[in-house]
């Protein structure tokens, strides 16, 4: 066989609509700004420039409006009070503010961390700068599924524990933390839970009374709104105190100071606008074609499988492994679909995901994955070519790999004695 | 990211596929690991004169990974086993012109090379052998 000759490189047109290419399959990684959303934002880049903070004249109190306006809207999609909502630069910055500012505010009294191994980098490297200054930090592990055993979490409190921080949504997996249970089990025990919320606003409910969250971050790029904003939501009653990491002019009520970028915190209220509206109807229909994508591909293709619980995760987002080829081959096959892998090779660190790796997946299937992000502004002709492309690819590359031949030969990989290089 | 070398020996790679591992003056070389994303499963046909006369390929790998070793297929052959032993993986790196990040897909495909005539002078050696 000799498949140097096959030409597959061409995906036939099979739909009247060709999709525009490269289709962007990456919504965990960023979103486009919703357009309504860049319309909201325009008048505060020229006409209502003022400084919010200016309270001498119209240009401050327009900007101020606008901002406070924001804030509101930022706090009704997790029916938070505008009060408890302070505006960042970003998740990562909300994730550095809630957790190193709780721990230096609450230090006298206790020392202690917990969060989970597959949090985001900014959450996992807080925490090791935590440990650095010498206070205590419990990464728990996951199950299978991804997510984390309750038992397991009641257990690692104790009277020194100050804060739980465990993300909503999992950025690589799309799999949805039991927020309910943790922050009851975080209230009946005292102990602050700080949620990273980042891939998980605007894709399912959130309610921080409901939920017992006491801290709550945002990001702006994520859900349709601007690049370079966030907010934190910090529980007013019981009252939970921050040290700020940036200091200067007091403004957030002191926990952040800068003056705030009324244009981003405009985008970022009315992407929050936006979502709580548009919701249900999103989730639905972003539930279809990802059944769409996972079946397109699955009825095709043997041998492939979903990373992370299937039933608790949000509808955008499908991990797949592909067994026996390997994820950065696949993404160069697969060049007119805009994906992340799961592979070593992507990264400068050539480990797999340490998010898959938690999970018990093992490092050669981990190679092997990829992350499929369907998003707002995906549409069922773009799965419909991806399904194609990917399929095409993936059949390519197998033909090609020793893995599967060995495999269609009934010989074990793990049978063979590897020369770990 | 990738040269146009890569890119040319990932769409068109060329002698994919594999001979009969039994097959007489058929050496095999088996090498990397698929927990670290790389496995060469390289070929060589050694004709009556001694020289390899046909090559194939199987990689499980990153696109730098198939380059190479679709490259050494085609380096091997028409050379004597003593001549393809020489070939270097800083000159596959060079020639597809592989960032430091991908210098271990060379090393592959040179231990793979290393591999098939080690293989196959094993089994010559072993059938030789047998007929004394």
């Amino acid at each position: 066989m000799n498949v140097a000759t096959q030409n597959t490189r061409t995906v036939p047109d099979h739909g009247v609509n060709a999709p525009k290419l490269p289709i962007y399959l990456d919504y965990q990684a960023t979103t486009p700004c919703d357009p309504r959303v860049v319309e909201a934002m325009l008048p505060f880049f020229t006409e209502h420039f003022g400084n919010p903070h200016s309270r001498n004249h119209k240009y401050g109190w327009d900007a101020e409006a606008a901002v406070e306006k924001a804030r509101a809207q930022v706090a009704s999609i997790i029916k938070a009070d505008e009060k408890e909502i302070i505006f960042t630069s970003g998740a990562t910055e909300s994730n550095n503010l809630a957790i190193k500012g709780v721990a230096h505010f609450y230090k006298d009294r206790k020392n202690h961390v917990i969060t989970t191994v597959t949090e985001h980098k900014c959450v996992l490297d807080s925490c090791r700068h935590l440990e650095l200054e010498g206070f205590e930090v419990t990464y728990l592990p996951v199950q299978q599924n991804g997510l984390i055993d309750l038992e397991v979490l009641r257990n690692a409190i104790t009277p020194k524990t100050a804060i739980v921080s465990i993300m909503a949504v999992n950025n690589e997996i799309g799999v949805i933390q039991p927020l309910a249970e943790i922050g009851k089990l975080c209230r009946e025990k005292g102990v602050f839970f700080h949620t990273d919320a980042a891939q998980a606003v605007g894709k399912i409910p959130l309610d921080v009374d409901a939920m017992n969250i006491d801290l709550l971050s945002i990001s702006g790029h994520k859900i349709y709104g601007p690049k370079g904003i966030g907010a934190l939501y910090v529980r007013r009653k019981p009252r939970v105190r921050l040290e700020a990491l940036i200091h200067g002019g007091g403004q957030e009520r002191g926990f952040r100071s800068g003056t705030l970028p009324t244009p981003l915190c405009v985008g970022l209220g009315e992407a929050c606008a936006i979502a709580e509206r548009e919701m249900d109807a999103e989730a639905a229909r972003l539930r279809k074609l990802s059944e769409r994508l996972y079946n397109g591909i699955t009825a095709r293709l043997p041998e492939v499988f979903l990373n992370g619980d299937a039933e608790h995760r949000i509808p955008g987002n499908l991990n797949l492994s592909f067994a026996h080829v390997e994820g950065e081959g696949l993404m160069m096959g697969i060049k007119d679909l805009c994906v992340s892998s799961g592979s070593a090779c992507t990264s400068a660190s050539l480990e797999p995901s340490y998010v898959l790796r938690a999970l018990g997946v093992e490092i050669e299937m981990a190679h092997t994955s990829l992350r499929l992000g369907i998003g707002r502004f995906t549409t069922e002709e773009e799965v419909d070519y991806a399904i194609e492309h990917l399929v095409q690819a993936v059949q390519r590359l197998r033909e090609m790999s020793p893995l599967w031949e060995m495999a269609q030969q009934g010989i074990d990989i793990k049978s063979i004695q590897w020369a770990e290089h | 990211m990738y040269s146009e070398k890569v890119v040319d020996h990932y769409e068109n790679p060329r002698n994919v596929g594999g001979f009969g591992k039994e097959e007489a003056g058929v050496g095999t070389g088996l090498v990397g690991a698929p927990a670290c994303g790389d496995v060469m499963k390289l070929q060589i046909k050694v004709g009556a004169d001694g020289r390899i006369e046909d090559a194939r390929f199987k990689t499980f790998g990153c696109g730098s990974a198939i380059a190479s070793s679709s490259l050494a297929t085609e380096w091997v052959k028409g050379k004597t086993l003593d001549e393809a032993e020489t070939i270097k993986n800083t000159e596959i790196a060079q020639f597809l012109s592989l960032p430091p990040v991908k210098i271990h897909c060379s090393v592959l495909a040179e231990d793979a090379i290393k591999a098939a005539i080690a293989d196959y002078r094993a089994k010559s050696g072993a059938s030789d052998k047998a007929a004394e």
